[in-house]
């Protein structure tokens, strides 16, 4: 028990911070199964969901902002999809994931320039703000909000890929590109609901992650970024219960890491985990076995 | 058509190349050293190695790494290490909070080549897990092991070596590099060129040999080069550590062009860049990297600057900023890799034959329109 | 097409180096133009952003103030190149040398050691002096001759905070947080470690990694450690959320840090808060009337100033000893008689000028003889700073 108690805040710190790194992690693999794309402009995406937050909260009231940013995410991962990666589907795998590197550039290049290269502090949001003590541990609610929020929003979200129609289409094209497109499925909707999904995590991510952590920079989505990609590759890429799993191991390893003092390590023992897990098992915790036809 | 004989493509290939040296050493003799012009060059330089060396491994062998970055900051550090002179190593000025573990140093050139080797072992024991895993299981693998190189170099343990997360400097730069037996001091510019030049020399004549058809054919088709009786392993592992080789020199030269190196700075994001580089260049094209390389470094750091300064501001808008510059940069790679998805040159190298062949061509056809000209007469 | 765009490329980038040549040649030739160039080495984005803009500030205010210059009974318009070295060492190198062919005769800069020492290289190999306003770091001026400082030092700023935590706090131990491959935070760490253990008090150190957010693993382990005093002399950016996540954790223990906290961003992350926040500083709070009223109308007549300056027109430290900066160059200049940098180089070590934050005059190393530093308080329900007693050593 008193291991619990010296470690609490380790542990909690840990929970609340995988559970935000799950809602983006999620919106990787999934474009990862559709796709077989890296989209490295995702953690700045969600870098652009604070700062709008920042921006829109100082001119209209929260309840307003709020669903704002939501819709905004939205729209801009959208228009990153059709202006970035659509065009190049039929090119060479290289040049798509060069688009995306590039339209992450291009994300933090905008944030840098429009707000002079400094930290803006983030709005506090009423009620997740506030500090609570459990078991002797002092925190934000917002760490005991996250977990439940983030497994809230992945029963809906595997609801929606196994009963609805959409969600079939989903999976039909992750499993085959070209047959799904002989079958008459619409392509093009199909990749835009994902990124519609994907974004609209991010977001939500956001407001909690900011909420933690309330300053956003321009480079403030590059290594959770790297980090949620490398959590869903760990919990099997393509698979939903595996990002969110893979990327809650991560958060918490890496809060208990920091804890017993070895903190130059925190953001290296991420990729050390995930290099032995792809050697152990390639395709990841939860990933399929994939027989290679020759 | 006049045939190009093999022997004046290669003298006129010759004459070419050598012209461009002539030329940076004219340079350095005539504008002063203090030009932005040098930057320029001498990081151009430094980048057109190693996006040959990544095009080495992702264009022309199929393999997609993203590990550059770690082998740069291996080879940064080995140089820098090695060639700072022991005096200094004994005194506190470097090691603030360290005693310092070596205590010899070497000269520029050695220390270069050992630059490389070092990077080279570091590629060799990673290549060996880390080969087996399918694209971009690779690419994530190597990003992995290249932060990982990053944190243990920043190891307070290691300090007595690498002087732990602090500045390295006060080792031997390109303004303290001598002509080897002589007193004079080299002139840097050229000095960047001649190296980054021999090793891209070798990476050619490399990938114009059976080795390199070997690696085409892995890059090709992976299943049907086995079939054909090429060992994978040993020809992925080859190709690796001689694309890391040549990172770790190209990491020594960078060490040797800033004059200070920390293990902060080799982030990912360095590797994105190279990678940006190869890819606008073209993917499995050496001469497109060199070019693409010195257009990115010119239009970053120089042609671009203008944008920064608000005293260039019309109309009243405030748009000129600090940044601006930066947003434009990343607009036009964007709008580049849009447009031209194979990148500047595609897979093709710049030829003499095919300028040749173009120039026959051309006057082939003017005399045609000459003579028909001559014929409705 | 593709190979005529190539070759495009690379005849524009051949008409370039001509281009290259021609600028050069007239930006060398300034002597008859009347014009005198200082260059700005200073971080506009990046960890060290904000007080990069507020030194800027101070500088640019100083040149509103005093345009032009006296040199050997000439007039000069005096023009400052101000260029963004990104608070990142690589940045620094190539941002140094656009600031050396531009032609300037000295620079100033810059806010943040580590980009300093970086940068330094490129000055002295175009033989320019270097006047550092608030980089404290000793290894900025540590064996070399072109480089000068108008701050103290760290080795005398940790004393200083050693002894106000021990003697004034009453602390017996200290967790100290610097950030990992910043010499400035590791040095001042370093050198605090080495006071506070002189005088019989315990540490202990940690470092956190680049772009990290998260600090609750940090206040955990100064809470679990049984610590009195957080010491953290790191970066404004990281600085907010360290203030945030200390009172988020209900950690009761003061924090301690250095000149970097001197800004308006930390009193506005701890504005209502239950926190203790003390810095040490450069320029005590409403020292000099005059400037600080000068100083604030000033940036309060343009919106780009006022947000560079934080949003609120709080004279921060870094202005006040950039504008003493500036003012340290022209006397620099005025005693070399000429605009050369060699000439100014040469008169650095014997300039001498008595500016807002006390008088300055140079060492034999390069460093400005001082003996003084302020001690600030936050004080959280104004949102403004408190001046506490001075602590002057030797």
């Amino acid at each position: 028990m008193s291991f619990l108690q010296t470690n609490l805040p380790y542990i909690l710190a840990g929970i609340s911070v995988g559970g935000q790194y799950a809602l983006i992690a999620i919106g990787y693999t999934m474009v990862y199964g559709i796709l077989r794309l890296i989209n490295f402009a995702h953690g700045d995406v969600f870098m652009w969901a604070g700062l709008m937050m920042v921006y829109f909260s100082a001119s209209m009231p929260l309840w307003l902002s709020i669903p704002m940013v939501l819709i905004v995410t939205v729209i801009l991962g959208f228009a990153i999809e059709r202006v970035a990666y659509k065009p190049l589907r039929s090119a060479p795998r290289m040049s798509i994931m060069i688009s995306a590197i590039g339209v992450s550039y291009l994300l933090q290049n905008c944030a840098l320039y429009f707000t002079g290269g400094l930290a803006k502090n983030y709005p506090t949001l009423p009620w997740i703000s506030d500090t609570v003590t459990i078991w002797g541990a002092t925190t934000k609610v917002v760490t005991l909000v996250t977990p439940v929020l983030t497994i809230l929003l992945v029963i809906v979200l595997v609801l929606l890929i196994k009963k609805t129609k959409i969600g079939m289409a989903m999976r039909a094209v992750s499993r085959d590109f070209e047959t799904s497109q002989l079958m008459g499925i619409k392509i093009n909707t199909v990749i835009s609901v994902t990124f519609v999904i994907g974004s609209l995590l991010a977001a939500v991510g956001s407001l909690l992650y900011f909420t933690n952590y309330a300053s956003v920079t321009p480079t403030s989505g590059s290594m959770p970024g790297l980090k949620c990609f490398v959590a869903a590759v760990f919990g099997g890429i393509g698979s939903i219960p595996g990002a969110v799993i893979g990327a809650f191991i991560i958060g918490i390893c890496e809060n208990i890491i920091k804890g017993l003092g070895w903190t130059t390590f925190s953001d290296a023992f991420t990729f050390a985990l995930l290099i032995v897990i792809l050697l152990v098992k390639p395709t990841g915790l939860f990933g399929e076995k994939v027989t290679d036809k020759v | 058509m006049k045939q190009l004989s093999k022997k004046k493509e290669t003298w006129l290939s010759v004459i070419g190349i050598a012209a461009v040296y002539i030329i940076v050493s004219v340079l350095e003799i005539f504008i002063p050293s203090t030009s932005i012009l040098f930057t320029v060059l001498k990081k151009g330089a430094i980048y057109a190695l190693v996006a040959v060396s990544m095009n080495l491994l992702n264009g022309f062998t199929g393999l997609f790494s993203l590990g550059q970055a770690g082998f740069m900051l291996i080879g940064a550090y080995t140089y820098a290490i090695f060639t700072m002179p022991v005096a200094i190593k004994l005194t506190d000025s470097v090691y603030k909070y360290y005693h310092c573990a070596i205590g010899f140093d070497m000269g520029f050139l050695p220390a270069i080549i050992l630059a490389g080797l070092a990077a080279a072992a570091f590629a060799t024991l990673i290549g060996i897990p880390v080969l087996r895993l399918k694209s971009d299981y690779l690419a994530i693998a190597t990003l992995g092991f290249a932060e990982i190189i990053r944190a243990v170099f920043q190891w307070d343990e290691l300090g007595p070596v690498t002087n732990g997360a602090n500045v390295m400097r006060e080792y031997l730069d390109l303004s303290h590099i001598k002509i080897p037996f002589t007193n004079i001091p080299f002139p840097p510019t050229l000095f960047v060129f001649l190296i980054a030049g021999i090793c891209i020399a070798i990476i050619v004549l490399l990938i114009n040999s059976s080795y390199g058809r070997a690696f085409k054919a892995i890059r090709d088709d992976e299943i049907a080069a086995e079939a054909m009786g090429i060992n994978l392993f040993k020809h992925k592992e080859l190709s690796f550590v001689i694309s890391s080789f040549f990172a770790g020199i190209s990491g020594a030269l960078l060490a040797m062009f800033q004059y200070t190196v920390q293990a902060a700075q080799f982030k990912t994001a360095m590797t994105y860049e190279i990678l940006l580089v190869v890819v606008i260049g073209g993917i499995g094209s050496v001469s497109g990297s060199c070019i693409a390389s010195f257009l990115y470094i010119a239009c970053s750091e120089w042609w671009l600057r203008f944008l920064d300064d608000s005293q260039y501001n019309v109309l009243g808008l405030d748009i000129l900023r600090s940044g601006f510059r930066k947003v434009v940069f990343s607009v036009i790679i964007m709008i580049i890799v849009l447009f031209c998805s194979k990148g500047i040159m595609g897979d093709k190298e710049l030829s003499v034959r095919r300028l040749w062949e173009k120039i026959q061509r051309k006057k082939a056809a003017k005399k045609q329109t000459v003579k028909e000209g001559a014929e409705n007469e | 097409m593709k190979r005529t765009l190539a070759l495009i490329c690379v005849a524009c980038l051949a008409l370039a180096l001509l281009a290259g040549c021609g600028a050069n040649g007239s930006s060398s030739a300034s002597g008859s133009d009347k014009v005198v160039k200082i260059g700005v080495f200073e971080p506009a984005s990046g960890d060290n952003g904000a007080g990069g803009k507020q030194e800027t500030l101070g500088i640019q205010y100083a040149n509103s103030v005093s345009p032009t210059v006296d040199i050997n009974g000439t007039t000069y318009d005096v023009k400052l190149e101000t260029v963004d070295n990104e608070s990142s060492n690589d940045k620094a190198a190539t941002a140094a040398s656009t600031l050396v062919s531009a032609g300037v005769s000295a620079v100033l800069g810059s806010y943040g050691s580590s980009v300093s020492i970086a940068g330094g290289p490129t000055f002295e190999a175009a033989n320019i002096p270097v006047i550092g306003v608030t980089c404290t770091n000793p290894q900025v001026t540590q064996g070399n001759s072109y480089y000068y400082r108008i701050c103290f030092l760290d080795p005398f700023q940790g004393t200083v905070l050693a002894n106000y935590a021990y003697n004034t706090l009453g602390v017996k131990k200290a967790y100290c947080l610097s950030k990992l491959g910043d010499d400035y935070s590791n040095g001042l760490v370093n050198y605090f470690v080495d006071a506070f253990q002189k005088l019989g008090g315990q540490c202990v150190t940690d470092t956190f990694p680049d772009g990290n957010s998260d600090f609750t693993s940090y206040v955990a382990n100064a809470k679990s450690q049984g610590c009195d005093v957080f010491f953290s002399p790191v970066s404004t950016e990281a600085a907010q959320l360290i203030v945030d996540q200390v009172v988020a954790q209900g950690a009761k223990f003061p924090i301690l840090a250095g000149d970097t906290w001197d800004s308006n961003v930390i009193l506005q992350a701890a504005k209502g808060k239950d926190v203790n926040i003390s810095v040490t500083t450069f320029y005590p709070e409403g020292a000099n009337a005059e400037f600080d009223s000068g100083f604030k109308t000033w940036v309060n007549a343009d919106a780009t100033r006022l947000s560079s300056n934080g949003g609120d027109d709080t004279v921060s430290a870094t202005s006040a000893m950039g504008y003493d900066a500036y003012f340290t160059a022209l006397a620099a200049l005025k005693n070399a008689g000429s605009t050369d940098s060699a000439a100014v180089m040469a008169a650095l070590p014997n300039t001498t000028y008595d500016g807002v934050s006390g008088h300055i005059a140079f060492d034999e190393n390069g460093d400005a003889i001082r003996d003084t530093a302020y001690v600030k308080h936050a004080n959280t329900e104004t949102g403004a700073w408190e001046a506490l007693p001075s602590v002057t050593v030797g």
